[in-house]
């Protein structure tokens, strides 16, 4: 078949390969519009979204400070959250990445034990974490730092795993030739060689560890999260600005500060 | 004085890479092992200490029998045979003098290797050792800094600071240029009868091979097929070590034995 009848007709598709793209079309309108009847959207509300919009933001000017001393405390317990959440789940995540490395794992349990791990600290949002740590623990900041470092540890364990299983296997011959115990060759041969890498994925965890522990609060596990949830139940709009006008604040900080230590570590 | 007694290498159901092998070093002889790529050279050298587990056959070190060693006795003979690789298998980002006192790790504690509080005979021997090949000044550097020569004699220290009874040198010079080449072949014959120590050397160079050592042995296919002073490699076992195909094994063998 050729799309050449004449020298003055083209088409970039074949009748066949033009209705197969229409029937496509079709089909995913079809899909769309199915799901879209099937969530029970109140189109009023969407109509009326602009509105309601400009109605909130006007009520969160200006944003009011009054409450700043107790907000500024929290974002301060909200920082040693996510700090103090990612140091123990850095120290946590070593030997997890060891054991889930292909190249160092003692044996075939340890690297299904080490993956397991990874893959269940990963699989489970820092929420729902938070969630069931809070249900341990009663409200606080223990929940929120526990829930933190749970969802880290599946995090920086994969990175660093990975990063161990691209080291040059050369050096570790040579120190193993030596006569090196296992350990002393981790010492010489492994952590010189993944030093970089996992700086930089402890640094790159805390930043996001800074932006999840903002949340932590509307669950009630401590942090910024608790005042911007009370705010909000309590209508308290220019609170609730004032709040996140710090949360970025934060955010951004943290981003300097991060972006700062990794061009000075590397 | 080494002597290895039919050893014999093979990877699964595949034909052996090493062929019931005897071989006999002693004194401070320097001996060069040349063979096209495949003939077993490296394996050969890697069955010796053991980072390539040998099938059978015996290999003693002065009264030692390596093959039936268990991993913690195995860990402790290591220390005595000193190896120095072909891509100097150093430890880029850490300095010459780490890279240097890893010969050492044998032998210190774990928390003296963590905290870098070298014993002082270490050191000692550690800056001697550089003041020998010429690389003092460079003992806070890190070896990715140094050029590939440097790197190489970071390497032969770091194999001497085992204190070895042997020394095995897998194509050392193979990523040098040539006149680097020669200078760390010179090195290693000098350092041989300075220190009254045997080496092995798998080399490709077999005029360097010539010149340098005090013995060859051709391998070819997994079998030595020449062993003898180095004038007397001529241009028929040269043909025989390098050329034909594994069909033409047993004349070969014949010519040269």
């Amino acid at each position: 078949m050729t799309n050449q009848t004449t020298l003055d007709s083209w088409a970039r598709y074949t009748p066949q390969q033009r209705f197969q793209r229409y029937a496509a079309f079709a089909l995913a309108a079809l899909t769309i519009s199915w799901s879209l009847s099937s969530i029970d959207v109140i189109w009023a509300w969407v109509w009326d979204a602009p509105e309601q919009m400009l109605d909130l933001f006007s009520r969160m000017i200006p944003p009011d400070p009054r409450n700043l001393p107790s907000i500024l405390e929290a974002i301060w317990q909200t920082i040693n959250i996510a700090t103090l959440a990612t140091a123990i789940a850095v120290v946590v995540s070593l030997p997890v990445a060891y054991i889930a490395a292909q190249n160092t794992t003692p044996n075939r349990l340890a690297l299904w034990l080490g993956r397991f791990i990874l893959v269940s600290s990963r699989s489970v949002n820092t929420i729902i974490w938070a969630l069931l740590f809070v249900a341990i623990f009663g409200p606080g900041i223990i929940a929120g730092i526990v829930a933190i470092m749970f969802r880290s540890i599946g995090f920086l364990g994969k990175l660093l795993g990975e990063a161990i299983e691209e080291i040059d296997p050369k050096p570790i011959e040579a120190l193993e030739a030596c006569g090196a115990s296992r350990f002393k060759v981790v010492l010489y041969g492994i952590v010189p060689q993944v030093a970089p890498a996992f700086f930089a994925i402890a640094i790159l965890r805390w930043d996001i560890n800074l932006q999840e522990s903002t949340v932590l609060g509307l669950v009630g596990a401590g942090g910024i999260g608790v005042i911007l949830q009370g705010a909000i139940d309590t209508f308290n709009w220019p609170e609730v600005a004032m709040v996140l006008l710090t949360i970025l604040a934060l955010v951004v900080l943290g981003e300097m500060i991060s972006s700062k230590l990794r061009s000075k570590i590397l | 004085m080494l002597e290895i007694t039919h050893l014999i290498k093979s990877y699964g159901d595949a034909a052996p890479v090493l062929k019931d092998l005897h071989l006999k070093v002693e004194g401070e002889q320097v001996v060069s092992v040349i063979g096209s790529s495949g003939a077993g050279k490296s394996t050969l050298l890697r069955c010796i200490n053991r980072l390539v587990e040998p099938t059978s056959g015996s290999i003693v070190l002065n009264g030692t029998e390596f093959t039936t060693l268990g991993k913690r006795e195995l860990r402790t003979a290591r220390r005595r045979i000193g190896m120095v690789f072909q891509s100097f298998n150093l430890v880029d980002r850490l300095t010459v003098m780490e890279n240097v006192q890893s010969g050492r790790l044998g032998y210190i504690s774990t928390w003296a290797a963590l905290t870098r509080n070298y014993p002082k005979d270490d050191i000692r021997r550690a800056f001697e050792l550089m003041e020998r090949v010429g690389i003092a000044q460079y003992a806070n550097k890190r070896t990715d800094e140094l050029s590939g020569g440097e790197r190489q004699r970071v390497g032969v220290v770091r194999a001497l600071m085992q204190r070895p009874e042997i020394l095995l040198a897998d194509e050392p010079t193979a990523s040098l240029d040539p006149k680097t080449s020669e200078q760390i072949m010179g090195l290693l014959r000098d350092l041989a009868s300075e220190l009254n120590l045997p080496v092995i050397i798998n080399i490709h160079n077999v005029g360097e091979a010539k010149e340098y050592s005090d013995r060859i042995v051709g391998m070819r296919y997994g079998k030595i097929i020449f062993d003898d002073l180095p004038a007397a490699l001529g241009t028929e076992e040269m043909d025989a070590i390098y050329s034909g195909t594994p069909a033409d094994e047993r004349p070969s063998m014949g010519a040269a034995a």
